[in-house]
């Protein structure tokens, strides 16, 4: 069995600010990510895909399948936008990377099977790194 | 617990399978199966999993371990072309996943024994792209696992 990770970037603005929490609280909370005029980062997001290695190929992940579908459901909607004003699921959830993170599974997730059609390879986990620093990982079995 | 150590190696490689026609080949590899080759700077993490030696505080002295990806894996693989120079990519198709399972079959009987065993391979073929393994134990889910010969 082999995990295969392949690591993409985009960048993109946000705003960390709750609906549901006033306004010192929200600058409480997030303190510099919740400046009104948001701020931006360059994500780096790793996704990370299990299975045997085909007996023919060798390979166990189509790489060009993979990289078509995190194009067509991440880094295109994603990458140059702002996260809050451009993504309908931002409308009503903070875009935290943690949400981010689950955001993008649900999206890989939906449309893996047409990706891969057989019985692997399987999302694994993906992992965000906001800066070098802030980094989020998130099991692909840990959502619905 | 889990100690690593990586070690790099440069070299070339080529991906097809000889009973393929060219547009297959390059369907499945894409720029890969370029016939003349290609090469990359690989780079090779190797995590031992164990307890530290009660007198010595270590899983397995690390000098060691270098010693063996030395003369098991840089002497072998680096600045090489692995199809024709490394055996047994001559007969098996040198993708990052097969190469992978390799340095683990040559370096798995030299870490029996001693207080770590080898817990997986982590091969960087690019810095953006990457595969572990985890040895036959680790492919107890996969019913089709196997070999990837390349049948001339």
């Amino acid at each position: 069995m082999f995990r295969v990770t392949r690591r993409y970037a985009f960048a993109a603005s946000h705003r960390l600010h709750s609906p549901q929490l006033g306004v010192e609280e929200n600058r409480s909370i997030y303190g510099k990510c919740n400046n009104p005029y948001g701020h931006g980062h360059n994500y780096l997001i790793e996704v990370s895909a299990r299975g045997p290695a085909d007996g023919a190929t060798g390979l166990a992940v189509n790489v060009a399948a993979l990289d078509d579908l995190v194009r067509r459901q991440v880094l295109e909607p994603f990458g140059h936008s702002n996260l809050n004003a451009d993504t309908d699921a931002f409308h009503s959830v903070v875009p935290t990377s943690e949400n981010l993170a689950v955001e993008i599974c649900r999206r890989l997730k939906r449309n893996w099977s047409a990706a891969f059609p057989g019985d692997w390879p399987k999302l694994e986990k993906i992992r965000i790194a906001e800066t070098e620093r802030n980094i989020f990982e998130l099991g692909a079995d840990e959502i619905e | 617990m889990i100690i690593t150590r990586k070690v790099e190696f440069s070299a070339s490689h080529v991906c097809r399978i000889p009973r393929l026609s060219e547009e297959e080949n390059r369907r499945i590899y894409g720029a890969s199966a370029n016939p003349n080759g290609h090469g990359h700077n690989y780079v090779v993490e190797v995590s031992l999993e164990g307890e530290p030696d009660p007198v010595t505080g270590m899983v397995l002295d690390l000098k060691e371990l270098k010693d063996l990806l030395n003369r098991e894996v840089v002497a072998p693989y680096d600045h090489r072309f692995l199809n024709y120079e490394a055996p047994p990519f001559d007969q098996v198709v040198p993708t990052t996943e097969n190469i992978a399972r390799e340095i683990w079959r040559r370096l798995e009987p030299h870490l029996r024994g001693v207080a770590g065993r080898l817990h997986s391979i982590r091969l960087y073929e690019t810095p953006d792209l990457f595969v572990d393994y985890f040895g036959e134990q680790g492919s107890r889910e996969a019913p089709n696992s196997g070999e990837a010969p390349c049948s001339a």
